[in-house]
């Protein structure tokens, strides 16, 4: 009997783990076709389209993966999807223009920045309350939170800073002035290290979170694109703290930066306008959007090559990839 | 334990937000905007008029954006606004403002007034050049005390020839206006025609103003009868007929200049590269579309703010001293950074070309190479500029 339940126990886990998809699936936001593009990474094709509100953005996973939170910035929310049933079953109040987010450790508390308003709003996505909003720079636009939990980074493109905002207390702290449109912020997994893109400035400013300084300026140079054309955007690191990737917009390169020792010391070649970027599971590969192209580019970490590239919608912008 | 932690952590973030706060008294900077209303005449097209406070709200929109930067760091912008038809009261307004402590002066006026505030406001002033887009300011009569942040006639013409040149449109029929401003237009694209190796097929000077009896619809065809040309270049600044050029000339060809496809420091249609928040900001404080002159006011305050910024200086000679420095980058919503060329003050930018409801394309072309820069192909390059005052 018991050991009867039990079978039946495990059949159905296992119909049940077959039923939903197994394989490692990306997320890619379309901005000008309002749908979100399912890659499966094992068959590297698009196996669905998935209509979301106006002009998504930023888009982010629950921890458990069983939830996506997107930035329809023109529709002036961010949706919950539930990934299963790919259906959005909430609509969370972020201000107007939400561009990108960041998710708390605490799987709760979601940092939006509002692009129009100059603002970060923070909501909790259990009860769909806005916890606080915060007066930031023009333009908001990077998020990051560190991984201690601590301290909410956000970078305003247009006043050039990166503001620091105490997760306890909701208030901005301090201001780094960095170079001209920083778009993009990413932490170190020791929460020590703090990476801050410049689009404008063509730079990457890595700053040491305790002082709040910047201690190393990044520069890009790539043979043949004119300085100017290089304009860093995504950054990511591995969790092996090895590499730093920084997608380099209309110079349509990614470049390789060894996180030790912060030199540059490779380019890849991809497709048209890289802006962001996601790692598989076991981060052997990374995804870019390439914005222009409409697709995204494979790269094969080892080799440091693109190695597929596949069509998506319209202007990609965010990937996520949920694991198996 | 937790919560000590939690108490020391917030004494760490009090502690450095006290010192932050310690760390610079407040700095203002007043900026002074100059408009001289100048009644231009009337036009036979005047469907769409330049608003009266072009320029002014572009200012506006650049002392607010400041303005939240400047919060963070004890910086405050504040902009005093004249406008006055006569020449005489404005000096005499800018010369107070000067006497107050003002350094930074916006300037929406004809040349003539600008050269009246160049002289009367002297080397211990800045002068951000917003309303005139004449070449000879660029290239010959130069004054140390002005930057440019209109684009000249020469790069707007120059942006033009390069997108005629890579559409192989190479033959042009010119058509002037009667006024001297029609005509320096079209003195500049003669200049970027035979820059770029365009053949200007024919020359015809609009002088219908007296012959009312008639339209210009009909006047157009017969006007436009000539040997034949890939592209009708119209310069007709104050918009007096060229918008009737449209459609009505003898051959079917597309018109180019200062109506159809046009070459602009800004327009409504420039949504890349972030733009599109830019205009909703201006959109939202101004209640209309932001034009060129908007867009060069306001780039020149936040030259200003910049430069502010980055030396947490508001001394005249330090502020100067760094937007003229190869340091300074203005993120101007055009899809790479602009500065200031040293040899004329000019504001390098690229120049979008559009008609009323899409942007058409964006010079610098592909393809045209420069040395340096490729946006010193935009213009009057250095060895061009014959500017002793510098």
């Amino acid at each position: 009997m018991t050991q009867r339940t039990s079978l039946t126990l495990l059949t159905s886990a296992m119909l049940l783990a077959s039923s939903c998809a197994m394989a490692q699936l990306a997320y890619v936001s379309n901005e000008k076709d309002d749908t979100i593009s399912v890659i499966d990474l094992k068959s590297q094709t698009v196996t669905d389209t998935i209509d979301v509100g106006e002009r998504p953005r930023g888009i982010l996973f629950s921890k458990d993966y069983s939830k996506l939170y997107i930035c329809a910035s023109d529709s002036d929310t961010v949706q919950v999807m539930d990934v299963a049933t790919k259906t959005i079953i909430k609509e969370l109040p972020s201000g107007e223009d939400p561009e990108q987010f960041a998710l708390h450790p605490n799987d709760r508390h979601l940092y939006i920045s509002n692009e129009d308003d100059a603002l970060v709003t923070i909501v909790d996505t259990e009860t769909s309350e806005v916890l606080a909003q915060i007066d930031v720079g023009v333009e908001p636009e990077g998020m990051a939170v560190s991984p201690d939990g601590k301290i909410a980074v956000n970078t305003s493109e247009t006043t050039n800073m990166v503001h620091w905002i105490d997760t306890s207390t909701y208030e901005l702290v301090d201001n780094t002035l960095v170079d001209q449109r920083p778009r993009h912020v990413e932490f170190s997994k020791d929460s020590k290290i703090l990476w801050a893109s410049s689009e404008i400035g063509g730079t990457v400013s890595v700053i040491d979170v305790a002082s709040r300084q910047i201690f190393k300026k990044l520069t890009f140079e790539i043979k043949g694109i004119h300085p100017d054309r290089v304009q860093p955007v995504g950054v990511r690191l591995t969790d092996d703290g090895k590499y730093a990737f920084v997608a380099l917009g209309p110079a349509n390169h990614v470049a390789v930066v060894d996180a030790q020792n912060y030199e540059v010391i490779d380019y890849i070649l991809v497709g048209r306008r890289v802006w962001h970027m996601d790692f598989n599971q076991d981060q052997t590969q990374l995804l870019t959007t390439n914005g222009i192209s409409g697709d995204v580019s494979i790269i094969d970490v080892d080799k440091m090559k693109a190695v597929k590239s596949i069509k998506v919608g319209r202007y990609p912008w965010g990937v996520r990839v949920k694991p198996e | 334990m937790i919560n000590t932690k939690n108490a020391l952590a917030s004494a760490l973030l009090a502690a450095s937000l006290t010192f932050a706060n310690h760390s610079a008294a407040q700095l203002d900077i007043p900026i002074t905007y100059l408009h001289q209303e100048v009644d231009t005449g009337p036009v036979l097209s005047n469907v769409l008029p330049e608003p009266d406070d072009a320029g002014l709200q572009g200012a506006a929109l650049g002392i607010k954006d400041s303005n939240t930067t400047g919060r963070f760091l004890k910086h405050h912008y504040a902009l005093n606004s004249f406008s006055k038809a006569d020449t005489s009261a404005l000096v005499d307004i800018a010369q107070q403002r000067f006497r107050a402590g003002d350094r930074f002066f916006v300037a929406n006026v004809p040349t003539k007034t600008l050269q009246a505030l160049q002289t009367a406001l002297g080397p211990e002033a800045l002068i951000f050049n917003a309303g005139s887009a004449d070449d000879a300011l660029r290239q010959f009569a130069c004054a140390s005390n002005t930057l440019h942040t209109l684009p000249s006639r020469a790069m707007l013409t120059d942006a033009l020839a390069q997108w005629l040149k890579a559409k192989r449109l190479d033959e042009v029929l010119v058509i002037t206006g009667p006024n001297a401003e029609d005509k320096a237009y079209t003195a500049s694209f003669e200049r970027a025609a035979k820059r770029f190796g365009l053949k200007i097929v024919a020359k015809k000077d609009w002088t219908f103003d007296s012959d009312l009896r008639r339209t210009a619809q009909k006047e157009l065809p017969l006007f436009t009868q000539t040997d034949d040309y890939d592209v009708v270049f119209v310069a007709d600044e104050r918009g007096d007929f060229g918008e009737y050029v449209l459609y009505n000339t003898w051959l079917p060809r597309p018109v180019i200049g200062t109506q159809g496809l046009t070459p602009v420091a800004w327009h409504r249609v420039v949504e890349q590269w972030g733009a599109a928040q830019l205009q909703s900001r201006f959109d939202k404080l101004a209640k209309r579309w932001m034009t060129p002159k908007d867009y060069a006011a306001w780039a020149a305050v936040r030259s200003v703010a910049e430069a502010v910024t980055r030396t947490n200086s508001a001394s005249f000679s330090e502020v100067k001293s760094y937007i003229r420095s190869d340091k300074f980058q203005l993120a101007g919503f055009k899809g790479r950074k602009l500065d200031y060329r040293d040899w004329n003050g000019q504001l390098r930018q690229p120049i979008p070309l559009v008609h009323p409801r899409s942007l058409v394309s964006q010079s610098p072309q592909e393809g045209f190479l420069h040395p340096k820069n490729e946006l010193d192909t935009l213009g009057f390059d250095r060895p061009e500029v014959n500017c002793t005052a510098q």
